[in-house]
C-alpha cells in the first residue's frame, strides 16, 4: 500500500471542498482498503466522511431516507425498511458477511468497484484499472461477466445486491457537488454502461459527495423477493440475481418491478418485461413467458452461456416466490 | 622559476573540472538515491493515535496505513486475532467494534479512535473463559485453531444478535468465517449450546 495522508471532514461542504482526483472519501473501507492493499487504488489522501454525513434512517412524507453512512446492517434490520421495503432488507442480507455488512456504508455500497478477476490482477490489462489498456475478460475467463449492455472494452458486472433492489424500487441518489449544489439522480441513471469510458462506473459528477438515498413509498411490500444464485450458498457474489416486486389486484398483476444483478455493468432493470406483466394473470406460464422475453436478445460471452437458462429460472422462481409469501 | 610550469592552462582546467564534478555529482547521486528509496520504501506518514482496546486506553504512534490487525499483532502483542487472507474474505481477524463484529484487517487504526474495541484476548473474565470459549472446547469446535479466535468472536456476536433460530440460520450468519479444517459442525453445536444457556 502506498502511504497516504489521513484527513477528516466535519461537514458536507467541507468534504466536497476537500475532495480532488487524488483524494478519496472513505467510510466503511471494506472495498477501498482492499483495493489500496493491492495498489489498484492509490489515493494520496483519504478523507474520513463519518463526521460529515449522517447514518440515520428516516421515514418522512411517504419517503424512506437512508443517510449516506448508515451501515448495511442498520438498513437491513430497520423496522420501517422491513415493514415497508422488505425487498431492500432481503437484498442486503443476501450479500457479503455480517462483519462486512456491519462496516460497509450505504453510499459506499453504490460506489463499490467490480469484482472482475482481471480488475484485481494487476499483471493483466484492464480498461477499468488502466484506461485504454484493453479488456482481458472479453476473450478470457468470463464466466462471471456480463450478458447484456457490454462492449469490447469492458464486460464487468456491478457486484452489489443492495443496488439491484434500489434500482427495482425507483430510488434516487442525492449528492452535493463541488460547487455546493444539491443534485438528485434517479437510480436507473446513477450507474452507467461501459460505453467508451469503462473506467467510470457511474454518472456521479467528479468530487461530488453522496448525502442520502431516498426510496418513494410503493405498494410492493406484500409481494417482493430477492433470488440470488452463486457458486456457494452464502458469502459469494451473484452469478445471477433477481429482485422482483408485484402489486396484485386479485388474480391479476397491477404493477411489476424486475431487476437483476450479475447481468450488466449496472443493476439491470427489465423494463420491457415489467410492461409485459402488467394486467396479466398470476400464473406460472405467464412467468415463463416473461423469463423468455427477458432473455430473448441476450448475447452471452464464450464462458457464460449458462447464465441464460439460469436467469430464466431465477426470474420464474422470483415471481413465484412473490406470490407464495 | 621552477613553479611556473605547474600553472599550465591544461592543469587548471583538469583541476577545476574535477572540483566541479565533485561538487555536483554527490548531490545528483544523493537525489537519485532519494528518488529510488522513496519509490521502494515510501516515506511513512506517522500519526498519534489513542485507542480503547479491551477496556484499556492505548496511546501510540502508527503509520496511516496501519490496520487494526497489524497494530494488535505488531505493536500491542495481541496476537490472538489472526491474519488469514488480509483481504476481508476469511474472517480470521474478526473483532468487535462497539459491540458489533467487524474485520480488523480492513479497519484503519486511524478510523477506530473513540470506539470500544474488543479482541479475543478481551473476551474472558480474568482466567474464567467466556461461555463460547468453553463451548468450543467441549464441542470440538476447532482442529488446527487458526480460524478459531475469529470464529469465537463471530459466534459471540451471532448469539447476541439472536441469529440462532436454526442450524441454517447459524450457518448463514457464520458464513463470513471460513474453516479449512471443516470444523463447522462443532462450531454450530457450540453456538447452539451457548444460545440455549
Amino acid at each position: 500500500m502506498r502511504p497516504f495522508n489521513f484527513e477528516k471532514a466535519n461537514s458536507v461542504a467541507e468534504a466536497s471542498a476537500m475532495k480532488s482526483v487524488n483524494k478519496q472519501f472513505i467510510a466503511g473501507g471494506t472495498n477501498l482498503v482492499d483495493l489500496m492493499k493491492k495498489n489498484i487504488a492509490q489515493p494520496e489522501t483519504l478523507i474520513d466522511v463519518h463526521l460529515a454525513l449522517t447514518n440515520s434512517i428516516d421515514y418522512q412524507n411517504n419517503v424512506l431516507i437512508i443517510g449516506a453512512v448508515a451501515s448495511n446492517t442498520k438498513v437491513a434490520v430497520d423496522k420501517e425498511v422491513i415493514e415497508k421495503f422488505p425487498l431492500i432488507s432481503k437484498a442486503i442480507l443476501a450479500g457479503a458477511s455480517p462483519q462486512i455488512r456491519n462496516m460497509a456504508s450505504s453510499a459506499g455500497n453504490l460506489l463499490q468497484r467490480t469484482r472482475c478477476p482481471y480488475f484485481y490482477d494487476i499483471t493483466t490489462p484492464c480498461n477499468k484499472r488502466i484506461p485504454n489498456s484493453g479488456c482481458s475478460a472479453v476473450d478470457g475467463n468470463n464466466r462471471m461477466s456480463a450478458i447484456a449492455g457490454y462492449n469490447e472494452q469492458c464486460v464487468a458486472v456491478h457486484p452489489s445486491d443492495f443496488c439491484v433492489a434500489l434500482a427495482a424500487l425507483d430510488a434516487t441518489v442525492t449528492a452535493v457537488t463541488k460547487e455546493q449544489k444539491e443534485i438528485t439522480i434517479p437510480f436507473k441513471d446513477f450507474h452507467k454502461l461501459p460505453e467508451n469510458t469503462p473506467w467510470l462506473d457511474n454518472n456521479l459528477p467528479q468530487d461530488a459527495v453522496i448525502t442520502k438515498i431516498e426510496i418513494p413509498n410503493n405498494s410492493f411490500s406484500k409481494h417482493s423477493t430477492y433470488v440470488k444464485l452463486r457458486d456457494r450458498s452464502s458469502y459469494a457474489f451473484a452469478l445471477i440475481s433477481v429482485a422482483a416486486a408485484l402489486d396484485l389486484n386479485g388474480k391479476r398483476i397491477k404493477e411489476a418491478r424486475l431487476a437483476s444483478g450479475g447481468v450488466a455493468h449496472k443493476p439491470w432493470r427489465w423494463f420491457e418485461v415489467e410492461k409485459f406483466l402488467e394486467g396479466k394473470r398470476v400464473a406460472e406460464d405467464v412467468f415463463e413467458e416473461a423469463a423468455k422475453l427477458a432473455t430473448k436478445d441476450l448475447k452471452p460471452l464464450s464462458e457464460n452461456g449458462y447464465k441464460i437458462p439460469m436467469l430464466q429460472g431465477a426470474i420464474v422462481t422470483a415471481l413465484k416466490n412473490c406470490i407464495n409469501q | 622559476m621552477e613553479l611556473k610550469g605547474q600553472y599550465s592552462r591544461r592543469g587548471f582546467l583538469k583541476v577545476s573540472g574535477l572540483l566541479a564534478a565533485f561538487v555536483t555529482i554527490p548531490s545528483s547521486v544523493k537525489a537519485f538515491y532519494q528518488d529510488v528509496k522513496q519509490y521502494f520504501i515510501p516515506k511513512k506518514n506517522v500519526s498519534r493515535l489513542t485507542l480503547s482496546i479491551n477496556k484499556k486506553s492505548h496511546t501510540l504512534y502508527a503509520d496511516t496505513r496501519t490496520t487494526l490487525l497489524d497494530l494488535f499483532r505488531e505493536q500491542l502483542n495481541l496476537t490472538g486475532s489472526k491474519k488469514g487472507c488480509d483481504h476481508g474474505q476469511c474472517g480470521a481477524c474478526t473483532i468487535h467494534i462497539d459491540g458489533e463484529r467487524a474485520l480488523s484487517c480492513l479497519t484503519l487504526a486511524a478510523m477506530a479512535q473513540g470506539k470500544e474495541i474488543t479482541t479475543i484476548e478481551g473476551l474472558s473474565n480474568g482466567s474464567e473463559l467466556h461461555p463460547m470459549q468453553k463451548a468450543f472446547i467441549e464441542c470440538d469446535g476447532f482442529q488446527c485453531g487458526y480460524c478459531t479466535p475469529g470464529q469465537i468472536m463471530s459466534a459471540v456476536a451471532c448469539v447476541n444478535e439472536g441469529h440462532t433460530g436454526s442450524v441454517d440460520e447459524i450457518k448463514e450468519y457464520m458464513s463470513g468465517n471460513l474453516c479449512r479444517c471443516g470444523a463447522y459442525n462443532g462450531i454450530v453445536q457450540s453456538i447452539q449450546k451457548v444460545a440455549a444457556q
